[in-house]
């Protein structure tokens, strides 16, 4: 995997060697990988923003849960903005409106993020991500609409279960509402593309309860980094 | 340390401990979950959280939103159960009549998921006047039954209806994650349903405002898309401030490219309602 390397800010270049190598050789004591969400819990945190052998760190607490957002807001949009740039063969009038409607949200939500995190912790944001879109046929009307449902059935899921990661202080509940505000419209998106490729498929996601379902961030990120080659470092999440 | 003693302990003085959890097995559940996950290290501080996660906010708050939104639902289930099958229903193509069966099968479950987990603090059914009548069953909705596309522009405006709502009690949910994440799961569930009907409204075109086509799976500004003079101030309730393009303080409105017009940022993201919005909203067709 293809690593994106930036340096971290001078202020907290200090702080990271005080604890780097003592975190890498506790991460190397537990076996950590990408998907040990809460050993960083009890780790040092002053480290939020630096590129170590895990990839780009999310960061922690509700930034983290901010660059998580962002992470999958930035590939949705990566991947309309090839859609709509080079259409499928056949693309319909309608698909074309509706295609281009949600590549114009996408932007806005990755758009949206960078500027909020900018606002909030301009140290602590993730750098663009470098795509993998090579399992995936621009040409093919198929292979373009089942990864868009891919796409936004995951974006479903991910927000539902990150929702209950973000604080209760603080900024918590404005953020909390943002990514409500978010979510039903990727939910939107989801049932439009699956009516596109079956219609009336809108809501085949349920469950038993007529539920929606919800993912933690390395289930999610699991999924996602097929279609991600910057490597991401969910470790300190919450959790 | 050991769970078990401090929970019975807490129980001397509080009986009620194991109810402010999600249940007496769900706390051991979880604490055996954390303790084969992370360093112990990290349990004193999961066990505050799970305290303070029961006692942050008291089960009646939760069970009060909950209460809320089984009555959207039981409003949601009845105008399904209802309409399927009727005179107006009939005349739909079978394409749009399995939808709504699933919709009404998805509100349905939704009422049984809400009281199953409310137990015996669930509220009882109203009884509803989908006329928008108060009660009297001669309000502006009064023939509903025998009019596909009056049932069509109804059932888009309690899904996005539903939506807002669920989306303005997320926070008061926040001391649940388990409610709060139930909740969210059936709010994205909502929306889905949204996004289908306006398809099938956009495919009927009827009581579509010509200035406000073509009518999309998402809200477009503070747009209903529905043309019904005799209820119209009350339609316009369930838009009202979906209009608004400012986010956090972000102006989203040509972000990324001119595409983003203040149309574009407005269905980009979708806006809360508080409760007392959405009573005002859903009072008409409660008796």
């Amino acid at each position: 995997m293809k690593k994106t390397i930036f340096p971290p800010p001078v202020e907290k270049a200090n702080a990271i060697s005080n604890y780097g190598m003592q975190r890498r050789n506790m991460l190397k004591f537990f076996g950590a990988s990408a998907a040990v969400i809460t050993i960083g819990s009890a780790c040092n945190k002053n480290d939020d923003d630096v590129i170590t052998d895990g990839g780009v760190n999310l960061g922690s607490g509700d930034v983290g849960i901010l660059n998580y957002a962002y992470a999958l807001e930035q590939l949705e949009a990566a991947f309309y903005v090839r859609v709509v740039a080079a259409p499928y063969s056949g693309m319909s009038a309608l698909e074309t409106e509706y295609l281009t409607d949600i590549r114009n949200h996408e932007v806005g939500h990755r758009e949206f993020f960078k500027a909020a995190i900018t606002a909030a912790a301009p140290a602590s944001i993730i750098p663009s991500l470098e795509v993998d879109f090579s399992s995936i046929d621009f040409t093919s009307r198929t292979s373009v609409l089942t990864t868009a449902k891919a796409f936004e059935d995951l974006g479903v899921t991910a927000y539902n279960g990150a929702g209950q990661l973000i604080s209760t202080t603080g900024n918590g509940p404005t953020y909390l509402t943002l990514a409500g505000k978010i979510v039903s419209v990727e939910a939107r998106h989801a049932a439009l593309i699956a009516d596109l490729l079956s219609n009336g498929t809108f809501a085949d996601t349920t469950d038993a309860n007529g539920l929606d379902m919800a993912r933690t961030p390395a289930q999610v990120l699991a999924i996602a980094g097929t279609y991600i080659k910057t490597k991401l470092n969910a470790s300190n999440l919450p959790s | 340390m050991n769970l078990q003693n401090i929970i019975s302990e807490i129980e001397k003085v509080d009986p009620e401990v194991y109810g402010r959890f999600d249940s007496r097995r769900s706390v051991m559940k979880k604490f055996t979950n954390i303790s084969s996950k992370i360093a112990l290290a990290a349990v004193p501080t999961m066990v505050a959280s799970m305290f303070s996660r029961a006692y942050g906010q008291t089960p009646g708050d939760v069970n009060s939103v909950l209460n809320f939104a089984l009555t959207l639902e039981y409003l949601e289930a009845e105008f399904y159960t209802n309409i399927v099958g009727s005179v107006g229903y009939l005349t739909a193509p079978a394409a749009a009549q399995a939808a709504l069966t699933k919709i009404r099968n998805d509100e349905n479950k939704h009422v049984i998921f809400l009281k199953s987990v409310l137990g015996a603090a669930a509220i009882a059914k109203p009884t509803f006047d989908f006329t928008a009548g108060n009660g009297s069953g001669v309000g502006p909705f009064t023939g509903y039954l025998t009019n596909y596309a009056v049932q069509l522009a109804m059932a888009q405006t309690f899904e996005d209806t539903g939506v807002r709502a669920y989306k303005g009690q997320a926070t008061n949910l926040q001391s649940n994650r388990t409610a709060l994440t139930a909740a969210l799961n059936i709010h994205s569930v909502e929306a889905r349903h949204a996004a289908h009907i306006r398809q099938m409204r956009r495919a009927l075109d009827a009581a579509i405002p010509a200035s406000q086509k073509p009518l999309k799976p998402w809200i477009t500004l503070n747009y209903s898309g529905i043309d019904f003079p005799s209820a119209q101030s009350n339609i316009n309730l369930s838009y009202a401030g979906e209009e608004i393009t400012t986010q956090a303080g972000v102006n989203i409105v040509g972000l990324g490219g001119t595409f983003n017009t203040a149309a574009a940022a407005s269905e980009g993201f979708d806006e809360p309602l508080t409760a007392a919005q959405v009573l005002a909203i859903v009072d008409p067709f409660i008796v």
